[in-house]
């Protein structure tokens, strides 16, 4: 990330903002503060973030979940990483509106850990069948014995 | 001519007997066994990497249709399903479906580890059926990962002897 970036964003946002200590990404402490800064970072016409490259959830653990966004300038040519981490029941803004990108990849989120986006058009599951319990990415999931009749652990015992 | 003349063990035999007089007689189980075993078309049921090796045989290098063996794209018209990939258990049910949709006679050939017993997912996969075997009957399973193509075409043979040995004129009890 260059300077410049990190100066435009910590004139506008300093309060709500941080940088890791490579300088590497940028994290955000308040997530309610994200639906401005990311409409910031796709309008501004210095930063001009037009491309959602990757959308990524992860488990911190002790009830703690984060989501990385992986955003490009097809125009200007330069990365930002971008990290919220908050609490599980805590939702973060949707920017599917913003990124097309995004509107999959939250879904894939919410699916696989159960990170819940406010004003997504459509959050539902992607990946797994829609009557599945649990969110199976999470470190504390357990797997069922059974889903619709069906074993889910290796059942040895008609064969062996 | 003795009594082993009249019954006809495989296909060969039964061709060899039209070249010598142009007339064969057999039990009329064995000539449905024989139609039967020579055109067992079947659904593809690409799921996973095991297609791939399914589309390669069914192309002209390995040619399937050697056998009689068409691809069909609905369980309406087939008589063989091949299910080659990682069943899910999202994908279970739908395999369960489509076999009900399938008319009789129908057989089940099960390709690749993933189907058979559930491959690399078999301990550790949450989402993965562990065996096709339990939502399907399977006739034959093909082990690899994936099974080549000789490998399918040999399962294939073991099913072609499968349906050879079947009786379809006598009541099932």
């Amino acid at each position: 990330m260059s300077i410049k970036i990190i100066d435009i964003l910590d004139k506008k946002f300093k309060d709500s903002i941080n940088f890791s200590e490579n300088q590497n990404s940028l994290f955000i402490d308040d997530p309610s503060k994200w639906d401005k800064i990311s409409k910031f970072l796709h309008q501004n016409k210095d930063l001009k973030f037009d491309y959602l490259m990757c959308l990524s959830g992860y488990d911190l653990t002790d009830n703690k979940l984060g989501v990385a966004y992986n955003l490009y300038s097809t125009s200007l040519k330069h990365y930002l990483e971008v990290r919220i981490e908050v609490e599980s029941e805590i939702e973060i803004p949707s920017v599917a509106n913003l990124w097309r990108t995004a509107n999959w990849h939250e879904r894939e989120a919410y699916d696989l850990l159960g990170i819940k986006f406010t004003d997504h058009p459509e959050l539902k599951r992607i990946l797994l069948p829609e009557d599945w319990e649990g969110h199976p990415l999470k470190k504390d999931y357990e797997t069922p014995d059974f889903y619709n009749g069906m074993p889910v652990p290796k059942d040895k015992s008609y064969w062996e | 001519m003795s009594h082993e003349d009249y019954y006809v063990k495989d296909d060969f035999t039964l061709v060899e007997k039209f070249d010598k007089d142009n007339v064969v007689v057999v039990k009329l189980e064995d000539l449905i066994n024989w139609g039967r075993a020579g055109s067992p078309w079947f659904f593809q049921f690409g799921l996973a990497c095991c297609a791939i090796e399914m589309m390669a045989a069914a192309g002209p290098r390995h040619d399937l249709e050697r056998f009689g063996m068409m691809p069909r794209a609905t369980p309406r018209q087939a008589d063989v399903m091949i299910v080659a990939g990682t069943v899910t258990l999202k994908m279970a049910s739908r395999v369960k479906r489509l076999f009900e949709q399938m008319a009789d006679p129908k057989y089940v050939i099960s390709m690749g580890s993933c189907s058979n017993s559930g491959g690399p997912y078999w301990q550790y996969g949450y989402h993965v059926l562990k065996g096709v075997d339990i939502v399907v009957p399977v006739d034959v399973y093909i082990p690899g990962c994936p099974p080549r193509p000789e490998a399918l075409i040999q399962g294939i043979l073991e099913l072609q002897k499968k349906i050879k040995l079947d009786t379809p004129l006598r009541k099932k009890s």
